[in-house]
Parts: C-alpha cells; structure tokens; sequence
C-alpha cells in the first residue's frame, strides 16, 4: 500500500504530460508528416512552424495583446482589492456581507450571458478593440477573486499589528504602504498569480472585445485553425508557445502556491 | 468576527472595488434584463413582450436537455475530480527536491489558455494521428468523436480532469500542509492506522478547502463554453451541447436577444442558487 502510492503522483503527473508532449510532437513535425500518417516523435524535425510564428506579425502581435491586456487587468485588479480587502477583513460596515456575495457572485457569472452586452457597451464608450476593454472586463471576475484571496491572507495578520502602528504614529496610508503590504507580500504575489492565470486563459470576452488592432493569441489561433484549412503543425506550435508566460509565472511562485493556498483561502 | 470595529467609512475603502465591478456587472445585467422582456425585429425598435421569453424558455425542450447536460456533466466531473485531486494531493512528497517539481508541472494545466486546451485534446483524439485515438483503437474499441455521442462526452471529461484536477490538489495539499506536525506525531502515539489519520485529522482540516473546491470546480464545469466550443462545437448532434454553448448560438449566432437574454438571466439564477446552496450546506458543516 505504502509503496504503491507513491506512484500516484508520479502516474498523475505522466497523465498531465501526456497531451502537453503529444502538442510538441506535433509543433516539431512538417504538415507532410502530420498528415503522412502516425509517428510517435517527429521524424523530419522541423522548426519552420515556430520560425512563421515568429517572423509574421499578424501572429506574434497576438501574444504582445494578450500579455498587454493581462498585465493591465492584474495591476488593476489587485490595486483595487488591496484597499477592499482591508475593509472586510477589519471592519464591520454597512451591508458588508452582501457586498462579499454580490462580489463573488460575479465570480460565478458565466462570460457567455454578458458576451453580447458587454460587446455594446465597450463599443458605446469607445474601447472596442484596444487592450483596455479586455482587461477591464476581466476584472468582472479578477476583482472579485482578489478581494476574496487577499482578505484571507489579511485576516491571518493579528490585528495588534494596525493597532500597534496607529499607536506609533503611523497615518493609516503610511501604515498601509510601509508596513502592512510588506507583512501579505505573499498574499498579493498569490492574487497577482491568480489574476494573471484567469485574465490570461480566459478567451470568449477576449475574443468579443477585439476585432484587429488588440487581437488576442487564442483568438488568431482559432481564426487560422478554420480559415487556412488544417494547418496542424502551426496550430501545435502556436499553442506550445502559448505554454511559457504560465510556465514563467509559477515558476516565480512556486514556493507560494502551496502555502498561499493555504493563507488566502482560494 | 466580534473582533471587527463597526465603521462605516470603510467603505470609501471598498468604493473602487464596487464602481469598477458595478459598471462591469450591473450596466451589462441591466442591458441582459431590457432584453429579456422586450420583442425586436430589428432597427433598434422595441415592443414590450412581458415574461413571454421566459416562459417560452421554460417551456422549451431544448432547454430542458442542454440543461441536464450541463448538470450531468458537472456531476460527472466533480465525482472524479474531487476524490482523484484528494487522492494525488495526498500521497505527494511533501519535502524534498520533488515537491517543487511537482507542483509546478501539477500546475501547468491550469495557465493553459481554454481554447488551446481544446486544440490539444483535438489533436489527441483525431482519428488516425492523434495518440488518445490510437491508443484506444488499438485496444480493439470503435472510437470516433467526431460521430460517437459516448466518445464525445468521454473525450470531454476525460479533457475536464487532466485540465482541472490539479486545482483540487493544489488546493486540498496546501490544506494537509498547514497541519501542524505534532497532529501526526499525536496519532502515531496512539497507533492510529493511515484511514483514522485521514478520517479525524486531515479530513477534518481540509474542510474550508474542499468546499472552496468543490465550490470552483461547480462553477467552472457548469459555465464550460471555450473548450468544449473547440473540441466538439456541441456534437455530433448536439450530444454535448452544453448550456453556455446553446446560449452563445441563440445570442450571437441567431441573434435573438430576447430569448438569449431570458435564458442567460435563467441560466444565471441557476448558478447562483446552486453556488449559495453548496456554499451555506458546507459552512454549515464547518460550524457544527
């Protein structure tokens, strides 16, 4: 028993890497080979798909949009939360409850019923098309998120530590800058991680908001998958290219995940 | 929560937060609404329907069907997805070299964006080339998911778990990571066997967090649109035409916003009421 599962991580992880393995196989091969038949590793490794990918803007300016947008979104997202997710966590407040579900249950709003509405009105107030539209409606859902992460790092930080500081002297925006977003570092790294993975997976508001100019990576991908026929090698690559910024990120947290799972209660 | 001040001026601290999501969220909601009880045949002219949409979605059984589809989906994917993340969360390394590695290749998934999950999953399962495909051909199953309704719904699932179930490791580890050790040397003092540990100490502890599970994994499975849009698109049929993928066609793809709107306001109400039955049930759990 014991010695057997120490094999589950190890059969999970294999599992993951499966697909990830059979999309780089795919990013390696010429279309000839792809469609030539069944190979379980390229045999006429290739690196014509990225050079395309790499060399043509109307393909590598999707990847400058989406990681404008998601950058925008995140900066966004979590310098809202910080404020009020210091409010729920120490104060009591008029309404505050209601407030925290009706924040999350925007968490829960499905992108598809506000595609269409949100479409209008970013085209009314003249955004349509630029990475601002992208990012502030990913905060629907980012904001909410956050709020929800940082309060529950906030809330493991004893409250003697405000009452110390103010004792001190501190104003509360020099308590806030100095001392208390120092002490949840942590915390914020998790939701800034959190916001990035959501803004950055996230594609039909994306797709809706952007027609050329902020045109996302996922988007152009899908648009070439259907319009130049089955261009499978180019559609691997693209997509394995889209793994690394996800890669870069948890790399950065990785000491943080667990423990920020834990803190934060997300 | 008695430690909390009352003070009322919090909430020029929470003011941003509520502007930003209020014009995200209820301008959009209000536009969805107008809609939903209006009759328009083009032109921007619009004529009062009353709650005509809404009892015709109600009443229709395409809505009834895609609808347990989704619900059937959600259950399907929560019934594996909890217990294997729980499972793999729990017989992971937790010091050493390993443990870095594997939460960051556990992590990988998750920062994948959707369509591109379903473009991988295409590429797995088509017939002939794809490796999924062939690997099951192979064990002498007809499997096409192109044409097969189960091939299409095992596709998808099976595509829900590789995707999602790290988020219920990752979060059900940080769980069992935050138990003090002195818990495990307490039980091993007592001789208690691997199922008492689970059963009284980490069961126990991992509450918050397989509620927070459960509670995003409903949410997520049950508003799925991008991935399955790319894999299946709805079929064969509309085999796995799932709610969201239903509404997106009659909103963006027929344009009849009067029935996309009441279906979204439905669909929405839906997951709402679910979320806060989950979430209430849970806590309640918590507290006694």
């Amino acid at each position: 028993m014991k010695n057997l599962s120490r094999y589950v991580p190890v059969l999970y992880v294999t599992f993951l890497m499966i697909p990830i393995y059979w999309l780089l196989n795919m990013s390696f091969k010429t279309t000839n080979e792809i469609l030539g038949g069944f190979t379980l590793y390229p045999h006429n490794f290739t690196l014509a798909s990225y050079q395309t990918i790499l060399t043509d803007p109307s393909w590598y300016s999707g990847y400058i949009n989406s990681i404008e947008y998601v950058v925008i979104n995140t900066v966004i997202s979590v310098a809202v939360a910080l404020p009020a997710a210091y409010a729920f966590s120490r104060y009591r407040f008029l309404g505050d409850k209601h407030l925290f579900f009706w924040l999350l249950s925007n968490r829960m709003a499905p992108p598809a019923v506000f595609a269409l509405p949100v479409f209008q009105l970013y085209s009314q107030i003249g955004l349509f098309d630029t990475p601002w539209a992208v990012a502030l409606s990913h905060t629907l859902f980012n904001i909410p998120l956050a709020v929800w992460i940082l309060e529950g790092f906030m809330s493991g930080v004893p409250k003697e530590l405000d009452e110390t500081a103010y004792v001190d002297g501190y104003s509360f925006p020099r308590f806030f800058f100095r001392i208390f977003i120092p002490t949840i570092a942590a915390g914020i790294g998790v939701a800034c991680f959190f916001c990035f993975m959501f803004s950055w997976v996230e594609l039909l508001l994306a797709k809706t908001l952007t027609s050329v100019a902020a045109k996302p990576i996922a988007a152009i991908m899908t648009k070439t998958a259907s319009a130049s026929g089955y261009q499978l090698g180019l559609l691997a690559a693209a997509g394995a290219l889209t793994l690394i910024p996800g890669a870069v990120v948890i790399y950065f947290v990785r000491n943080y995940i667990a423990k920020g799972f834990a803190l934060g209660r997300v | 929560m008695s430690s909390k001040t009352q003070n009322n001026k919090a909430w020029w601290l929470v003011a941003p937060v509520f502007i930003m999501v209020a014009f995200n969220a209820l301008v959009p909601l209000m536009t969805v609404v107008n809609y939903s009880v209006q009759e328009t045949f083009g032109d921007n002219v619009f004529t009062w329907a009353g709650v005509h949409w809404f009892q015709d979605v109600l009443h229709s059984e395409r809505f009834h069907s895609a609808l347990l589809r989704q619900l059937l989906f959600s259950g399907i994917v929560l019934a594996i997805e909890i217990p294997l993340g729980l499972g793999v969360a729990l017989t992971m390394p937790r010091k050493g070299p390993w443990v870095s590695v594997c939460l960051v290749l556990m992590s990988l998934p998750l920062l994948i964006p959707w369509n591109v999950v379903g473009s991988m999953w295409n590429i797995m399962a088509l017939p002939d080339i794809g490796l999924l495909a062939k690997v099951i051909n192979g064990l002498g199953i007809d499997y096409n998911y192109t044409r097969q309704p189960v091939a299409a719904w095992f596709t998808i699932v099976l595509m829900d778990v590789w995707h999602w179930t790290s988020l219920v490791a990752l979060l059900c580890y940080a769980g069992l990571v935050s138990i003090p050790d002195a818990y495990y040397q307490a039980a091993k003092v007592d001789g208690a066997k691997t199922w008492a540990v689970f059963r009284f100490i980490q069961l126990p502890k991992l509450k918050h967090v397989l509620t927070i599970a459960v509670l995003l994994r409903f949410m997520d499975s049950f508003m799925i649109y991008t991935e399955v849009s790319v894999l299946t698109g709805g079929g064969p049929g509309s085999a796995t035409t799932f709610l969201s993928i239903d509404l997106v066609k009659i909103a963006l793809g027929q344009f009849d916003l009067g029935p996309a709107a009441a279906m979204s306001l439905i669909y929405f109400m839906i997951i709402l009421f679910l979320s806060w039955l989950f979430y209430t049930l849970m806590m309640k759990n918590e507290d006694a």
